[in-house]
């Protein structure tokens, strides 16, 4: 076979220098250190727990789905069965083996991997609403089987699960500080693998598939392969953001906190911040653990505490219906391109005047 | 057998208001192409609607004209802020805005009507009669006459009315039906419409007998097996789909649900789509797979 | 064999071939089509609309399986073949409609075609390990010759959806060259340019296949472009070979001149 790189070479003038676009790089530094150092100081416990934890632990899920319907174009509605199965997996790994917490939170994770794997073999055959409605048997099966099966839960009366401790190698995470710097830094490494995932060829298939995967075949790409190596992947990931939920930030669960709503926040998520994008995870999950204390906000200053708190919900919920609507109408790839759009025209605008 | 046909039976009568909420669906597909999500919102919303105005102290068939009113006029709304927006956008944007919307309508309902449970009395008495032998609920009867009442009105109006005919071209071939001066964006109103008074109809039933609540809004999720089976584009489908679900899964329910704890009625019907699907792609009457979306 | 099979060299030929015949729901695109692709030769296939070329190239590299005939590639005799596996064995294809993935961009469009040589696994891609990494610093090398080689530098980064149709008929023949193929199907790589953009894509292919030695199969509706190019023309009417030789051998046959250049041009 002919060395085609070799041959085609000879048209080549002048070397090629490829400049990479790496000025994002610095920021992400920035901010991890920002994260490491400047938030733990100057935020007080309060947000830190209730606030940050369950961000960063939305947007790791949020990095999960955005795996497998972002960039690989499966659309799934079983995230928080997925979630629960790494919760569920990582406690039975906690309390049978006795395992520290990191190895049994990867192992869950490689439990939800799985399951994701085996629900994700119908993708081979079946496409769009179809598979979709997959992604649904999924989901009810698992909170089923995590209610109706009292092993998973130990055989406790309230079919709940916490951890029974939760240390790291000797250092006790049982503080809310503990509990900050262990799912910022899971988040943080599985972050850097996700971008390195969907930077590389791995990745590059992915999308192939999802924008014509016939198309992709004939480019000479495994397209099975792809699909349920994304749903292995993408449930690894929802799968380690289930237990961190459960363990890091809730303290105890049952699969309620696992249920269809869950899914759709999931998916909203990654609606809202961007479909193929890894920092629209985080942008997505920003937005919505902070909404609802934005209108909370909003509703105490303008009504005094008099909007009763079902109505709020409900507003809160009519309002992100909205949005979604908004955000597929006019920027379907979501915040992290509306922001992006700012920025780029932030940089030229000192250059019209 | 006795105990074998009680449960078969009671099964279809209640899968015939599963086909109920299958049909709006099938409606909407095929006339928008939209796999509508919302259509559990959307009984839900004209349900508590209509209990609402009869606890106001609004007679039974005066509630009726102002709730099949609020449903035209978000079919309208629908038609303008969501459907026309995106046209031409795949089929599954499509799908995620009507999640969108169904937020969107159970938050206007609720937050507009309250999430109380309402007790909703349409008259039959939930009663099981004797029918020879076997032991039926009268109102499951009742239901199912309705149902196939309403099945009855919904092919006389596509097979005699203009409305009918429109609705069938555009199904068929939407480019064929604008160049004949069909205007899409009415139809698309007109069927949304259609499809929230058989979700209206639905909601009574069902509020009926378990009082009208936000879980009325998951009915949608028993459609969605049922569309599997029966296929997306068949309204016959959807009936003989949603009396395959009703029955299995109340045989699976009362013969395997013991075995493995019960409360499998929740996933039974999607497993049991998933082998239809591996058997037959486009289910029992469907059209054509969906390619790609 | 049937008869009247391209002349000389048949043993040279690497692609046969034999007795294909495909329907669609009863209707019939190719009936019994037989010829011969000899190695480094540039094929056209002409004919009139519907004669069966698309599906013709459909067939050789699997995204149709034919109700009979088969394919010989190489040394390998195929009775069905799917585009996979056409596609690992070096047989690349472009589309008459292009077919490339529109939101990613130029370059990650062209590097999905070296798929089939990637030797790494997701484990090594996710943690960047270094083999994971002389990889992608190969495939990235790789992709730029292409993109040198096409003319597409400038477009490196740009979504391939928002470009035009020209550019996109260049992406997709680079997605298809860069996997170092040993066969092309080119399904019409000019339609829709002017005379110019033409002349370059003729050119293009002219170098792929003399200085790289891949053979083509191309589809093309211009006559005096095919008459330069190709060394060996193939022609289709309603699915069946109505000719088959040199270009002037082709031009001189009175059957092939009813069928199609006369009729249509």
């Amino acid at each position: 076979m002919t060395d085609t790189t070799l041959t085609l070479d000879r048209n080549i003038s002048q070397p090629i220098v490829v400049r990479e676009r790496k000025s994002g790089q610095y920021w992400l530094w920035l901010l991890l250190a920002g994260a490491y150092l400047a938030l733990p100081t100057f935020g007080n416990e309060y947000w830190l727990n209730a606030i940050v934890v369950p961000f960063l632990i939305l947007s790791l899920a949020g990095i999960g789905l955005n795996i497998l319907t972002g960039y690989a174009g499966q659309t799934s509605l079983g995230s928080g069965g997925f979630m629960a199965v790494g919760a569920f997996a990582t406690y039975a790994f906690l309390l049978h083996l006795q395992l520290t917490f990191p190895i049994a939170l990867f192992l869950g994770g490689l439990i939800a991997a799985l399951v994701g794997f085996l629900f994700g073999l119908p993708s081979a055959k079946i496409k769009g609403f179809y598979l979709m409605v997959t992604s649904l048997a999924a989901q009810f099966f698992l909170e089923w089987l995590f209610l109706k099966v009292p092993w998973f839960y130990n055989y406790s009366s309230s079919a709940t699960i916490s951890a029974p401790r939760l240390d790291t190698f000797g250092i006790n995470l049982n503080n809310s500080l503990g509990k900050y710097y262990l799912v910022l830094t899971v988040v943080a490494v599985l972050t850097w693998v996700a971008l390195n995932l969907v930077r590389s060829q791995t990745g590059r298939n992915w999308m192939a598939v999802r924008d014509m995967d016939t198309a992709a075949a004939v480019a000479g790409i495994r397209i099975n392969h792809s699909k349920i190596l994304a749903f292995a992947i993408s449930s690894f990931y929802l799968g380690v953001a289930g237990a961190l939920w459960t363990f890091a930030y809730l303290g105890s669960a049952g699969v309620q906190s696992f249920g269809l709503s869950r899914s759709f926040q999931i998916l909203f998520i990654i609606i809202i911040g961007g479909l193929g994008s890894i920092s629209g995870c985080f942008i997505g999950a920003a937005f919505i653990s902070l909404l609802p204390l934005a209108l909370d906000v909003i509703a105490q200053t303008l009504f005094a505490g008099r909007v009763d708190a079902g109505l709020l919900q409900n507003i809160q919920k009519a309002i992100f219906g909205a949005l979604i609507i908004w955000f597929l109408i006019k920027e379907p790839d979501g915040m992290a391109r509306l922001i992006s759009s700012w920025r780029s025209r932030l940089s030229i605008w000192p250059l019209r005047f | 057998m006795t105990l074998f046909l009680e449960t078969l039976i009671g099964g279809l009568l209640a899968g015939t208001m599963y086909s109920l909420v299958a049909i709006g669906f099938v409606l909407i597909y095929k006339a928008s192409g939209v796999f509508n999500f919302a259509q559990g919102s959307i009984l839900l919303f004209s349900a508590l609607l209509f209990v609402t105005l009869l606890e106001a102290g609004i007679p039974f068939a005066l509630a009726l004209i102002p709730t099949i009113a609020a449903i035209a006029i978000m079919a309208v709304l629908i038609e303008w802020w969501v459907l026309r927006p995106l046209t031409n956008r795949s089929a599954m944007t499509l799908f995620m805005a009507t999640l969108g919307l169904s937020y969107v309508v159970e938050g206007v309902a609720q937050g507009a009507m309250g999430a109380n449970v309402h007790a909703l009395d349409i008259g039959i008495p939930d009663l099981p009669i004797f029918v020879g032998d076997l032991l039926i609920s009268q109102f499951d009867l009742v239901a199912a006459i309705t149902a196939i009442a309403l099945v009855a009105i919904l092919a006389l109006i596509f097979d005699r009315t203009r409305i009918g005919i429109s609705l069938r071209a555009v199904a068929d071939d939407t480019r064929a039906a604008l160049s004949v001066g069909i205007n899409l964006n009415r139809i698309w109103q007109i069927v949304w419409t259609v499809a929230g008074i058989t979700g209206l109809v639905a909601g009574l039933l069902w509020g009926a007998r378990q009082g009208v609540q936000f879980s009325l809004s998951l009915v949608v999720l028993k459609a969605l097996p049922v569309l599997i089976i029966g296929g997306f584009t068949s309204i016959f489908g959807a009936i003989i789909g949603g009396l395959i679900v009703g029955a299995s899964e109340n045989l699976a329910e009362a013969y395997i649900g013991p075995y493995i704890g019960g409360g499998i009625t929740s996933w039974f019907a999607y497993f049991l789509a998933l082998l239809f699907l591996f058997i037959r792609p486009t289910g029992i009457f469907g059209e054509r797979t969906i390619q790609r979306v | 064999m049937t008869a009247n099979s391209a002349g000389a060299g048949d043993q040279d030929a690497i692609l046969r071939v034999r007795n294909i015949s495909l329907s669609f729901q009863g209707i019939k695109a190719i009936t019994d089509l037989s010829f011969n692709v000899r190695r480094r030769e540039i094929c056209a296939l002409i004919g009139p609309n519907g004669a069966g070329k698309s599906s013709l190239l459909n067939v050789v590299n699997g995204v149709y399986t034919p109700d009979s005939g088969e394919i010989q590639y190489g040394n390998e005799t195929f009775r069905r073949l799917k585009p996979l596996d056409a596609a690992r064995r070096g047989i690349g294809r472009t589309f008459q409609n292009n077919a490339l993935f529109k939101k990613m961009s130029v370059r990650d469009n062209i590097m999905t075609g070296l798929s089939r040589h990637s030797r790494t696994n997701f484990i090594e891609h996710a943690l960047r390990l270094p083999r994971a990494r002389r990889e992608e610093a190969d495939f990235t090398r790789r992709s730029e010759s292409v993109l040198e080689f096409l003319d597409l530098r400038a477009h490196r980064h740009t979504p391939v959806g928002s470009l035009a149709y020209g550019v996109q008929k260049r992406v997709e023949l680079g997605r298809a060259l860069v996997s170092d193929p040993t066969l092309l199907l080119l399904d019409e790589p000019m339609a829709g340019m002017n005379a110019q953009e033409k002349a370059e894509m003729a050119a293009f292919i002219k170098d792929i296949n003399q200085h790289l030695g891949i053979t083509i199969v191309l589809i093309e509706h211009d006559v005096s472009v095919i008459m330069n190019l190709s060394d060996h023309v193939v022609v289709l009417d309603y699915g069946r070979k109505v000719g088959d030789g040199t270009p002037a051998e082709v031009r001189a046959n009175p059957a092939v001149i009813a069928a199609y250049l006369g009729a249509t041009h």
